[in-house]
């Protein structure tokens, strides 16, 4: 710990983005890098707490206090260190993660929390920048075989933890490019992917495979694998969309967030579109319905489309700005979040339920909701659904793999992420559900452990 | 009740009699012109009577631990009596006597007497006879009636061809040790009650388990008129335990002994070690006949006395051989002469220094003498008179000598000697007699030859070999970041061992689920009660780390090629040292080095391995090797080392059995130790030298990586010293101040290791509960390697995580961990049961992580009763406590709300150390109270005032924390900010020392008389005394009780919440667990147990916790770190830093606004565990709380714990049920007779009615002796009960009493009360003194000169808060030590005088001892140094010597006149009539710190912004 009275003199600086009017013309990220200076005296506010509440409520366990310390003083590259050891993504998890961690910070008891994210960001950023991330393939290998299949943030979390441990990886992705929901899920004001293509680079170089383009299942038989494969890890994420089955659903103009969103990152990056399939939202009138971080996003998507006007509704109540007595510190608190999505202007109602889409010509024009007794219709063009994931889709691949599943429809495994089929894995949302990317992480760097143990009799890997 | 043990008691349960203490009183008269009298001999009982409060007595009132007389051969006695025996006697020095303990059955007795008879007729000696001893056990005890043997007295004749006296001795000693050993292997029923208590032509002993009191009936013969002596010796013991026994009341052979030897077991081992190398013309080849030269089942006492003798009879001279076994503090004495230094450094060369506080007197029926340890840790007084008598005694005044019949009145001092040698008639002084023993051989031509200085030694230029691949050498040792960052960086960055706070919670090494070094599984012991911990930074000039290296010689013998020896400073090697051995080529000196590596593809190839470095150790020293390396380089993949501590106990243990270790020095070669706790284990275990190389790589690493902002050189030399200073830190925790007794000592308890590795590389250490055997070490080594160097796949960059200090997810487990601590807090602070429940099943619920040897049991199944049926929780939660949280530790707002919490449930608060401000003694408006019902005594006796100890419900004497046992503290002057200055009754800003011991209590009997000082004071508040747990704290409890303690606090060694060395938080002190169970087997055992109520602490939590503690046998419970927690503590662990981010552990202003506790919170969860408690209760069927205390029987090993079968792990002796308790009750609690109801207090109290009433002024004189003890406490309790702190105006009542005042003369004195003593006073004079005025002259008669006689004894003052005192004499050591506010003038001080002193002003009108002003931060000591003999003599570290200026001129002026006035003092006439002059022989002592601080103050009061205040 550098500065014992860090905390007493430093206040913590809030997260600084480009003005509205400014971003809200580009895609580019919303964020501005912080600098140097300022990540160290941030980094003094850390306390090196003897029990580090953010280093437990940090789902990959981050060495938070450690390399907090190490920032303050500088070493640079060890705190790099340090924190690719329990991270893959750290550019990813430092730009996007909700931070549980600052949630359980103890300075954020009684004073404003460690800017834990940020720090973790400049350390990656800094890395990069210092040309220190270079690929470091396994010295030997081990002659085992393991498919991924997925490429979204726990695929590739256990795909990388598989190659360090001397594994021959392949990762399986059935779109043209490797990321899944990171590159398609997520706008690129939040995430360039500009920095996804950076590490997956390194990844390549580090000699893991990245089959793109080839559905698992379809392009490449259930058989196939099982054959030319030591182990396989399902990472397809939890794609089913939960649907809004009330009265005019089947209208025109109502889509699914991820189909929104997916087709927004893939115009941004450049990809050709019929322009028959095109959403736009440029001059219409958008609700979004589901008040999470999708929904987030597909506000800020659609402000940047050209929208008229964003509603975004939620079903449940206003959270409140602070935490409550039933979700006492350290836990993760169900509190009022607002995002630079949100800062970038439309309205945002609470309590509102969707009774019915009203439209005309098989459009969507109108839709009824009604707020604590009241009902009453918000007009529009387009409606988007964000109410979450219901489980993974139960495709060809999981079928022909007899895979069992959990009550929830989730792949169903035992603590060692091995489904019931020997060899078999699953992480991240496919097994546990939709959830954060940051357990998505952790699910695959699990797995890994567990698939490593399985290989070879033991692992080295982190058990975390 | 009666006593069925024929003789102690066997090893039971966690009972072992090998933990028994002892500490006593000690004492001789003698003539010094060698006329042999009856009158002498009545004058040693009279002694004997007098020291009886020294003495204790067990369950059975009328048996004592022991009393005992020596005298010189009583041949007119004898040739009158033994005729009627049928003895026909020679003429004296003719026949040696003896009196032998023999067995009551007849048949056994003949058998002894047959094997005596024998072994005299080997001798060539006649046993002349028999002679029934008469005794009248009218009176004695029942106890020692039961145990009673038969007592006869031996005459055996001596033959033609003995040449001389001594020759003589040595054949009754021959045929003695024989007969003992015989009768020892015949392992007879009763054979242990065989015992001779000494055979000898010059002197005669008399003694049993009797009180003193009991001795002079007894021993009909003592009555008699002929029997004469000019010389006797006399001893009353005080033993923990109410075993005692009839064979170890004292005198022994040649001495008796008050105190302790600390380093007994290394000792013992060494002089085994040794055996094979003794030989000696005067013994011949019968040598062999008297080993073990240490007789098996003795005390440190009779130990000593064993070596003593052998050395005696060997032809070495009594003050020779007491100047081996006790040397002086010589290593840093600049004072000392040449010749005694070099006679110190060529003994240091044939034996350790047997240590620990101990006054000694000795005698061989022609000289006597006596002899104080080298810290002058005993008190001993002496008396010559004018007509040419000594009297020696632990206390003035235990003969009564008319004042002007005094010639000289002295103590002895630290280091120094008495001897009276009768057959010269003359008196030989201190420094005298050593010289004279000094000179007697040319030691330093011999040192000068033979002696090699290690420093002197040239390196040879070797290429150091770099560690490759460090990185995995730290892994395969286990390093992990943690070690780098919290132990090696600090360590190398400020040379201190790194600090940490809030106690251990992390598992038993044996439990833990993450691979442990094999030091985890030893506990550092400490001392408590029976003899002090040191203080090594304060009186570093005891302490010494010196090392003699190469084999010893025969101990019988002196040859110059003795010290043939490589002397080193420091055992702690650098790579170039250890090179400098590897490469020694000079005076015969060779070194070889075995490796300790082995294959780690069979799990057996380890103990293979072990089994051949053994064989290889005994080789070299067979092949002429002086020296070994016992060497872990090298390791690499497949290739393990043995663990270093392992090896070392193997080789030892071996070389100690074979009496071969005397001959090699072992040096340690090892990637492995790293922390001061593995360099003091391998020490512990006889390691010489230590080269921790890995260590130096790691710091090498750190400075490359930027972490470490230093050259190597310093960074090594830091790390070193460091580690040095820590060493010192854990030798001085027992009591030990050279490293030379610490080593081979075994200072330590396993915690977790099977017999089989015990007995092979650790014998004679306690392991309780069995555990791991070499199986599993090597299982564990063999990981550790694999780990580091992995067949394939994933590479960790990294070291591990450790977790060990702080919690992490990948590390070691925490029972207060995120989920914990959150649970609890959400529980308290919602008040929801449920809440409750989730938490404590958290800790209960210990399967995956076994963390404590709770976790280990479970409840038996009993018959439930309903919940309703049990008792009410209103009574319940009385039983809780808080631990001692003091007020500088915690904020003012965690305190204070601790405290109404308990008082809203009616439970104990606790003030912890450092005071309470008076105004929370009145209650609330709103009736809550502030007041902490049990007042704390440490040994700082910061705020202890009198008025304090009036408003306690319970008066806690800590003498140990479970943080830190046996080591002091310090409050930093930053820390003491205005608040606490107040409370603690010291100066803001001036920092505040709190010493490792409490300075009045050295030994068991010191304590008992505190506890009487404190029950004096305060006669309705229960005396409590806080031990921590470790192996004997059974043993020592029952001393404690014996001393009167009305509760026991047992505490846990892992718990604590204040700061402390991380090495002491986790290796210091044991679960409570064993120590509660081994206290209550110990106190049933003794019947001791009624009289005292157990209470354990050390993390508890939870209901279930308390159960186990209730079952073990506790009657109460203490909480400390769930209840901060429950104020918000989240275990930060900065409690050190004053950091803490909440508000609860810290004096900063802004972060106690943080503060966000309500009592509430912690009603709450007291009610929670006090119902989980209830539920639990009615599970097993039991209604009350006093019903379950100590039912273990209710309680089994929990079969579904992996770890009690994976282990080894035997819980049985924890489980253990002596079968004789009788539920204790509270009903049937005997009360503890304090004995106040006799004190002349009580006289006082009647003769100042009015005063203490309406404050009508009051005079009264009053003749006073040894045995009036705490006169003036009850008296000024009294007064604050009435009056409160500000007492009656001065001078209200005025006391003049004459003679010599016993112990703890006007202790706690209250303002309005004056003392005048004309005489003299024993120790502890004015203990606490709060606002009284004491003046001490010489008697009216009495014509010696005051100022270069001892008028008081040691320890005057200690702890005083204000008031004045006029000693007209000099005082013994450590007068006015932590002194916070007294003006005082003395004459002349011992010692360590105003040592840890923070205010008040002294004037020492005369000499003062060494180390004077150590550790003293505030105040003024103004010294009359005529002789200019000061400067050397004072302690500059925190202190500068000074001129006086004029405002110092005007207090020595006042303070100087106050004096003449008062005691009429010629120094001070002479002093003030010539002033002006005068004046130029006084020096100031300004402690630094308190310089600045004063000026500061004296500026701002200039600018009138603040008044000045001080203490």
């Amino acid at each position: 710990m550098g500065d014992i009275k860090g905390f007493l003199k430093v206040k913590r600086a809030p997260s600084s983005y480009r003005s509205v009017g400014e971003r809200l013309k580009d895609y580019r990220s919303v964020a501005l890098s912080r600098k140097e200076g300022s990540s160290i005296d941030q980094a003094s506010r850390c306390m090196d707490c003897g029990t580090p509440f953010c280093h437990w409520a940090c789902p990959i366990g981050n060495y938070i206090p450690e390399w907090n310390d190490l920032l303050f003083r500088g070493e640079w590259k060890k705190a790099l260190e340090l924190l690719s050891t329990t991270n893959n993504l750290p550019e990813v998890t430092g730009r996007l993660c909700p931070a549980t961690c600052e949630y359980a910070c103890v300075l954020g008891i009684n004073d404003d929390s460690v800017t834990i994210r940020e720090n973790e960001l400049s350390i990656i950023e800094n890395g990069f920048d210092s040309n220190l991330i270079r690929p470091q393939p396994p010295k030997n290998r081990t002659g085992k075989y393991v498919a991924v299949i997925g490429s979204g943030p726990a695929g590739l979390a256990c795909a990388d933890q598989l190659n360090k441990a001397g594994h021959h990886v392949t990762v399986f992705e059935k779109d043209n490019k490797i990321g899944g929901i990171l590159r398609y899920g997520i706008p690129d004001f939040k995430l360039e992917k500009r920095i996804l293509d950076r590490r997956i680079n390194i990844f390549k170089k580090d000699g893991i495979k990245f089959l793109t383009s080839t559905n698992a299942g379809i392009d490449y038989k259930a058989g196939r694998l099982l054959k030319e494969f030591d182990a396989i890890c399902l990472a397809g994420g939890s794609r089913k969309p939960r649907d809004l089955n009330v009265e005019g659903r089947d209208l025109n103009g109502i889509y699914f967030a991820m189909d929104y969103l997916v087709q927004a990152n893939r115009l941004v990056a450049g990809q050709m579109i019929e322009a028959s399939d095109v959403i736009s939202a440029r001059n219409k009138k958008v609700l979004v319905i589901g008040g999470g971080d999708t929904g987030a996003d597909c506000v800020g998507t659609a402000h940047r489309q050209g929208a008229g006007s964003v509603v975004q509704i939620e079903v449940l109540p206003e959270p409140p700005e602070c935490r409550t007595c039933d979700c006492p510190w350290p836990k993760y608190p169900a509190i009022l979040r607002t995002s630079t999505s949100h800062e970038e202007g439309g309205i945002r109602r609470w309590s509102v339920s969707t009774k019915r889409f009203v439209g005309e010509n098989g459009w969507v024009k109108k839709v009824s909701c009604s707020s604590e007794g009241d009902d009453f219709e918000i007009e529009a063009d387009i409606v988007i659904l964000a109410i979450g994931f219901v489980h993974p889709e139960h495709d060809i691949l999981l079928n022909e793999l007899k895979i069992e599943f959990d009550t929830k429809g989730n792949v169903k495994t035992g603590d060692d992420y091995m489904t019931s089929r020997k060899g078999l894995f699953s992480a991240g949302d496919m097994r546990r559900g939709q959830s954060l990317i940051v357990w998505a992480i952790s699910e695959g760097r699990r797995s890994a452990y567990n698939i490593d143990k399985y290989l070879t009799g033991r692992s080295n890997l982190p058990k975390l | 009740m009666t006593m069925n043990y024929a003789h102690r008691p066997k090893r039971q349960g966690l009972y072992d009699p090998a933990f028994e203490h002892d500490a006593c009183g000690v004492g001789f008269v003698c003539d010094i012109t060698g006329k042999r009298s009856n009158e002498m001999i009545a004058k040693g009982i009279e002694v004997l009577e007098r020291l009886s409060h020294r003495g204790a007595t067990g369950a059975d009132p009328k048996t004592g631990d022991g009393a005992g007389i020596l005298i010189q051969m009583p041949h007119e006695f004898f040739a009158k009596v033994c005729p009627g025996s049928n003895i026909d006697l020679p003429g004296p020095g003719e026949y040696g006597a003896g009196l032998v303990f023999l067995p009551t059955g007849n048949k056994d007795r003949k058998l002894c007497k047959d094997v005596l008879y024998e072994a005299a007729k080997e001798e060539g000696l006649e046993i002349l006879g028999w002679r029934e001893v008469p005794v009248d056990d009218s009176d004695i005890g029942i106890c020692a009636k039961d145990t009673q043997p038969a007592i006869e007295q031996v005459f055996i004749k001596g033959n033609k061809a003995i040449k001389d006296a001594l020759s003589f001795e040595r054949k009754l000693y021959t045929t003695r040790k024989k007969a003992e050993n015989r009768i020892r292997s015949l392992e007879i029923d009763s054979g242990s009650l065989f015992y001779i208590t000494n055979i000898s032509a010059r002197t005669l002993s008399y003694k049993g388990l009797l009180m003193p009191d009991q001795l002079g009936k007894f021993f009909v013969d003592l009555k008699d008129s002929y029997i004469k002596s000019a010389i006797t010796m006399v001893h009353s013991r005080y033993s923990t335990n109410t075993f005692p026994t009839w064979d170890l009341a004292q005198p022994f052979r040649f001495l008796a002994h008050n105190g302790e030897i600390n380093t007994l077991r290394g000792n013992i081992n060494w002089m085994r070690a040794r055996e094979g190398l003794l030989e000696s013309g005067l013994f011949g080849k019968e040598i062999k006949e008297i080993f073990p030269a240490i007789t098996p089942g003795g005390s440190d006492s009779a130990a000593i006395d064993n070596i003593f003798e052998l050395l005696v009879l060997s032809g070495r001279s009594l003050e020779h051989a007491m100047m081996m076994l006790i040397p002086n503090a010589w290593e840093q004495d600049k004072a000392m002469s040449a010749a005694l230094k070099n006679f110190y450094k060529y003994h240091a060369c044939m034996m350790e220094p047997w240590d620990g506080p101990a006054a000694i007197s000795f005698t061989d029926g022609t000289k006597v003498g006596a002899v104080l340890d080298r810290n002058g840790l005993r008190p001993a007084r002496y008396m010559i008179t004018k007509d040419r008598m000594v009297v020696m005694a632990s206390e003035a005044g235990a003969l009564d000598i008319a004042p002007e019949k005094i010639l000289a009145s002295g103590k002895i001092e630290p280091g120094k000697m008495l001897l009276i040698d009768t057959s010269l008639g003359e008196i030989i002084e201190g420094s005298d007699i050593k010289d004279k023993v000094a000179r007697s051989r040319p030691y330093g031509a011999w040192l000068k030859e033979n002696m090699v200085e290690f420093a002197s030694l040239k390196a040879k230029s070797i290429k150091e070999t770099a560690i490759k691949d460090i990185s995995a050498l730290e892994k395969a040792f286990g390093y992990t970041r943690e070690d780098m960052k919290y132990i090696i960086k600090p360590m190398a960055e400020k040379a201190q061992e790194p600090i940490g706070s809030m106690g251990n919670d992390t598992p038993h090494a044996v439990l833990s689920n993450e691979s442990n070094l094999l030091f985890s599984y030893f506990k550092q012991l400490f001392a408590q009660v029976t003899n002090p911990a040191i203080d090594p930074i304060r009186e570093e000039l005891v302490m010494s780390l010196e090392t003699y290296l190469g084999p010893e010689k025969n101990l019988l013998d002196e040859t110059p090629l003795h010290c043939h020896k490589l002397r080193m400073k420091s055992p702690i090697l650098t790579n170039e040292d250890l090179n400098k051995i590897r490469n020694i080529s000079i005076n015969g000196f060779r070194t070889k080095t075995i490796s300790l590596l082995f294959g780690t593809k069979k799990i057996k190839d380890l103990s293979k391995r072990l089994d051949a470095i053994c064989h290889e150790a005994s080789g070299a020293i067979k092949a002429g090797y002086t020296f070994i390396i016992l060497s872990d380089r090298g390791v690499k993949k497949g290739r393990a080392a043995i663990p270093s501590l392992l090896a070392l106990g193997a080789v030892h243990q071996r070389l100690v059995k074979e009496s071969l270790r005397a001959r090699i020095g072992i040096i340690i070669e090892s990637a492995e130790p790293r922390e001061v706790h593995h360099l003091a284990v391998l020490f512990g275990y006889g390691a010489d030298c230590v080269n921790p190389y890995l260590a130096y790589g790691a710091i090498g690493e750190l400075i490359k990586e930027g972490d470490l902002n230093l050259s190597y050189g310093s960074a090594q030399d830091n790390y070193i010293k460091a580690l040095e200073k820590g060493i010192l830190k854990v030798l001085s925790k027992m009591g030990i101040s050279t490293l030379q007794s610490y080593r081979g000592a075994q200072i330590f308890e396993a915690l977790g290791l099977s017999d089989s590795v015990i007995d092979k590389c650790f014998t004679g250490t306690p392991s309780r509960i069995g555990g791991i055997g070499l199986r599993q070490i090597t299982a564990e080594t063999i990981k550790r390697n694999e780990e580091a160097y992995p067949e394939s796949g994933y590479e960790n960059l990294e070291l591990k995580t450790g977790g060990l200090y702080q919690w992490k997810r990948d590390g070691e487990f925490h029972l207060w961990n995120p989920q914990t601590i959150a649970a609890l807090q959400d529980a308290a602070w919602c008040g929801d049961y449920k809440k409750y429940k989730e938490f404590s099943k958290l800790i209960n619920d210990q399967t995956s992580n076994p963390c404590t040897l709770r976790s280990l049991l479970k409840f038996k199944r009993a018959k439930p009763i309903s919940l309703d049926e049990v008792e009410s929780p209103e009574s319940i939660v009385k039983r809780f406590a808080t631990g001692a949280m003091s007020f500088g530790s915690i904020s003012k707002e965690a305190h204070e709300t601790i405290a109404i919490a308990m008082n809203r449930l009616g439970a104990k608060s606790n003030t912890g150390e450092g005071g309470e401000d008076p105004l929370r003694f009145n209650n609330l408006p709103d009736c809550d109270s502030l007041r902490s019902a049990i007042k704390q005594v440490a040994s700082g006796r910061f705020g202890v005032t009198t008025n304090y100890l009036v408003n306690a419900d319970e008066i806690q004497i800590k003498i140990a924390q479970g943080a830190k046992p046996g080591e002091g503290g310090q409050l930093p002057g930053h820390k003491v900010s205005l608040t606490i200055a107040k409370t603690r009754y010291t100066t803001p800003g001036v920092t505040l020392i709190s010493p490792p011991p409490h300075h009045d209590i050295y030994s068991i009997e010191d304590l008992a008389q505190l506890i009487f000082d404190l029950k004096n004071v305060n006669p309705k508040a229960r005396i409590s005394v806080k031990l921590v747990s470790e192996m004997g704290v059974g043993t020592v409890a029952a001393g404690v009780a014996k001393g009167h303690a009305e509760m026991i606090l047992i505490s846990g060694g892992d718990g604590g919440t204040g700061a402390s060395p991380l090495s002491s938080i986790k290796h210091a002190g044991l679960p409570w667990e064993l120590g509660l169970s081994e206290t209550h087997q110990t106190l049933v055992l003794n019947s001791l147990r009624s009289r005292v109520r157990l209470q354990t602490d050390g993390q508890l939590r939870t209901g279930r916790d308390i159960a186990i503690a209730a079952l073990l046998g506790a009657d109460e419970f203490g909480f400390a770190s769930a209840i901060l927690v429950i104020l918000g503590c989240v275990m930060l662990r900065h409690c050190h830093l004053n950091n803490c981010s909440v508000g609860v552990a810290t004096q900063d202003e802004v972060l106690r606004t943080r503060f966000r506790g309500r009592p509430e919170y912690i009603v709450n969860y007291l009610r929670f565990v006090v119902e989980e408690l209830r539920e639990i209760m009615a599970s097993l069927g039991i209604r009350t709380v006093d019903e379950m205390v100590g039912r273990v029987d209710l309680l089994e090993p929990n079969g579904s714990m992996p770890a009690l079968k994976d282990k080894g792990l035997d819980l049985s002796r924890i489980l253990y049920k002596p079968n004789k308790f009788n539920v204790s009750t509270t009903d049937d609690i005997t009360a503890q007779d304090h004995g106040i109801d006799k004190v002349m207090d009580l006289e006082l109290i009647r003769l100042t009615k009015d005063s203490l009433d309406k404050a009508m002024p009051v005079k009264i004189e009053l003749p006073i002796s040894n045995i009036n003890r705490t006169t003036g406490a009850m008296l000024s309790g009294r007064i604050c009960k009435i009056h409160g702190e500000d007492g009656l105006p001065e001078d209200t009542i005025q006391c003049k009493f004459r003679g010599a005042a016993g112990q703890s003369f006007g202790a706690f004195l209250t303002k309005g009360v004056t003392f005048s003593l004309e005489g003299m006073a024993n120790d502890y004079v004015g203990k606490g003194i709060s606002g009284g005025k004491i003046i001490i002259r010489p008697d009216r008669e009495s014509d010696y000169k005051a100022e270069v006689n001892i008028i008081i004894g040691n320890t005057a003052f200690y702890g005083a808060i204000s008031g004045e005192a006029y000693i007209r004499g000099v005082s013994g050591e450590r007068f006015c030590i932590r002194n916070s506010g007294l003006y005082a003038v003395v004459e002349g001080v011992g010692d360590h005088g105003c040592e840890y002193m923070t205010g008040g002003r002294v004037i020492v009108l005369g000499r003062t001892g060494r180390n004077f002003a150590a550790g003293m931060s505030g105040g003024i000591a103004y010294i009359y140094d005529k002789d200019r003999l000061f400067k050397d003599n004072c302690n500059l570290s925190m202190a500068d010597i000074e001129n006086i200026d004029a405002e110092d001129e005007e207090t020595l002026r006042n303070m100087l006149a106050n004096h003449l006035k008062f005691t009429q003092s010629p120094v001070a006439g002479k002093i003030l009539h010539e002033f002006r002059r005068e004046k130029k022989a006084f020096v100031k002592v300004m402690p630094t710190e308190y310089k600045r601080i004063m000026k500061a103050k004296m500026d701002e009061y200039k600018l009138e912004l603040s008044e000045v205040s001080d203490g």
